[in-house]
């Protein structure tokens, strides 16, 4: 399996994490260890920013884990370049998860905002990955502005619905230059498969694996589907049908 | 710039690839949604030949989703074959002892209205040879400003410019540039093309990345069939096509692979011949490839191949072309820069293309969108 690149950095895992819903810090821990991800992310409202033993923290920092701080809880470009300067001091990296949801039910991102804000925190020094609508040409907005990754989503976030924008992801696959990690939605490892075989590169996954029965053996069913999906995709799919070779009333001009 | 990308594609390699290709890749292609050039190379590749009619049928089902049933139509205009370049298969060679025309701006003028005669054309392509110094950037700017009372769409297919030059013929309603890289084989390029501005391949090849970088509409690219072996040519220009298709996304895109005739007359001899049923496997190869692409027939086809295949993948087309200067009105007679095999008259091209449940688009544009 290729390694993914963002913004120079290489990661052998292609399943990004996210901290949410737990029912505890240590299983937390636990989940993104056995899920091998090297990406995670962590809600900045939910850390004590001036508390370095904060209990949540301690909990996800390692070695080899990009700490990636999400701005989850600011509704407009402003206050996410606020949230970001600040996560930035806090947390030591100017990685960043760009969330502006204005919408406290369905959480869902602000176009217009995210936009605005990625070319401001470019400018600023931040490697940039922005949640956003499954919408191509915003896809492509993005890149231009410089963001490192972009993270449409499949579904409303904690939705579980699987891949409900796939017709759109494919299109944001086929066009960006930048990798394409699909976030929100994603409800079972199934979904992460069908996601890497259409060539996404990467996934990210948070309530499927916090609130499932066993949230360990959920984070190990997804390290696998992820790999087995990228690992389709790389040998190249097979056909769906087999084609049946008609005899020649089109090309009967030919002959 | 592409010059880097196909830098790192090897040629033979890519030869041996296609011709390596088994049925088993075939039908793989056959059954994707999404064909990769990988896929592209299976379709063109000698191991698809027998799905020549799966190939048709699915290359008019894309077409008529993206398309529908309309053939988009243009006519070409010559504006000069005066030409400093010195290729070895084109009539207006710089040692060919033949009477130059730069036509004058009122000579254009006449060209435009004359063309308006022959149907309700709004499409207009204007060609000329590469000569910056007698008709540079200036001289097509003029011709495109004076083209716009007359036609809604107006192309160029001129020398390759430099980003400012595009630039500032799009100012004056220029909405798509077509230029034909000829061949991607780097080395054997200048064997065709030894002297003259046209000599130097990267500055071709990138010109299309300046087309982009100027935010030119419509770009235009072409392969010319009888140069190097035509499936690697074809497979490269999928790899440019891609390309640009990543980087200036905002840009439509066509192909073309006029195929050039074994000569009557002595002149330059293609090294490869392509049968019609390759052209058809190509053409329906592109449109499984790229639902979207414009693939254009100009009339250097014969008139049967044009009508079937407008059913089938070709979405533009010329209709009684002329590829002399002025050859609508000022200079019917001059030597043409190759022959048209399709010489039926607009309305002859039109009438065909209704009978087989076609409508010509004469217009898809308006000046109000410039």
């Amino acid at each position: 399996m290729e390694n993914l690149i963002i913004a120079g950095k290489e990661f052998t895992s292609r399943l990004f994490l996210g901290t949410g819903k737990f029912s505890s810090n240590e299983l937390m821990a636990k989940s993104i260890e056995a899920s091998e991800s090297q990406m995670v992310t962590v809600a900045m409202k939910r850390i004590e920013l001036d508390n370095k033993e904060d209990d949540m923290l301690k909990h996800i920092v390692r070695d080899n884990i990009q700490l990636l701080p999400n701005t989850s809880g600011v509704r407009t470009a402003e206050e996410a370049v606020l949230a970001a300067q600040l996560a930035r001091e806090a947390f030591g990296t100017n990685w960043l998860k760009l969330e502006i949801h204005p919408d406290p039910r369905y959480l869902l991102p602000d176009s217009i905002e995210t936009l605005k804000a990625t070319e401001e925190l470019v400018k600023l020094g931040f490697v940039v990955l922005p949640y956003c609508q499954a919408d191509p040409v915003l896809c492509k907005r993005l890149e231009e502005a410089g963001a490192a990754t972009v993270m449409p989503l499949a579904a409303p976030i904690g939705s579980n619905k699987g891949l409900r924008t796939e017709d759109f992801l494919q299109i944001i696959i086929e066009q960006s230059n930048v990798p394409v990690v699909v976030d929100a939605g994603i409800g079972a490892p199934s979904h992460a498969a069908a996601a890497m075989e259409m060539g996404a590169d990467a996934v990210l996954v948070n309530t499927a694996i916090a609130v499932a029965g066993n949230p360990v053996e959920m984070a190990i069913a997804f390290k696998e589907a992820v790999v087995a999906g990228r690992r389709a995709y790389e040998s190249g799919l097979g056909s769906v049908s087999a084609i049946a070779n008609a005899s020649s009333p089109l090309t009967a001009f030919l002959s | 710039m592409f010059s880097d990308e196909l830098a790192k594609i090897s040629w033979d390699e890519t030869t041996q690839k296609i011709m390596n290709k088994t049925d088993e890749d075939v039908r793989r292609a056959l059954g994707k949604k999404h064909c990769t050039v990988d896929d592209f190379m299976a379709l063109i590749s000698p191991a698809a030949a027998p799905y020549l009619e799966t190939m048709a049928q699915l290359s008019q089902k894309y077409t008529m989703e993206r398309f529908g049933k309309t053939i988009s139509m243009f006519i070409p205009l010559y504006i000069t074959n005066s030409c400093t370049n010195s290729c070895v298969y084109c009539g207006f060679h710089i040692s060919n002892p033949m009477k130059r025309t730069i036509l004058t701006e009122e000579e254009i003028v006449n060209e435009y209205k004359a063309i308006k005669k022959l149907g309700p054309f709004e499409n207009i392509l204007l060609v000329s040879g590469e000569n910056p110094a007698k008709a540079g950037v200036d001289y097509i700017a003029r011709a495109v400003e004076l083209a716009r009372p007359y036609f809604a769409n107006i192309k160029i297919e001129v020398m390759p410019l430099d980003v400012d030059g595009y630039k500032k013929i799009v100012e004056k309603g220029m909405n798509g540039v077509i230029c034909f890289q000829e061949t991607y084989h780097r080395e054997r390029y200048k064997v065709y093309h030894p002297r003259g501005m046209k000599s130097n391949f990267e500055w071709r090849l990138n010109g299309f990345d300046r087309m982009g970088m100027a935010g030119v509409h419509s770009i235009g690219m072409g392969a010319l069939i009888g140069l190097e072996d035509w499936r690697t040519d074809v497979t490269m220009m999928a790899y440019h096509l891609r390309y640009l298709q990543k980087h200036y996304w905002k840009t439509k895109y066509s192909v073309n692979f006029p195929r050039m005739r074994p000569s009557e007359n002595g002149g330059f001899q293609p090294n490869v011949i392509m049968s019609d049923k390759e052209l058809a496997q190509l053409t329906f190869a592109y449109r499984i490839f790229d639902h979207d692409v414009d693939i254009s027939y100009s009339t250097r086809e014969p008139a049967y191949i044009r009508d079937n295949m407008a059913t089938l993948g070709v979405t533009t087309m010329s209709a009684e072309s002329k590829t002399e200067p002025g050859g609508y009105y000022s200079y019917p007679q001059t030597l043409e820069q190759f022959h048209v095999s399709d010489e039926r008259t607009a309305k002859e091209v039109e009438a065909a293309l209704k009978k087989i449940g076609r409508e010509p688009v004469w217009k898809d544009w308006d000046d109000i969108f410039n």
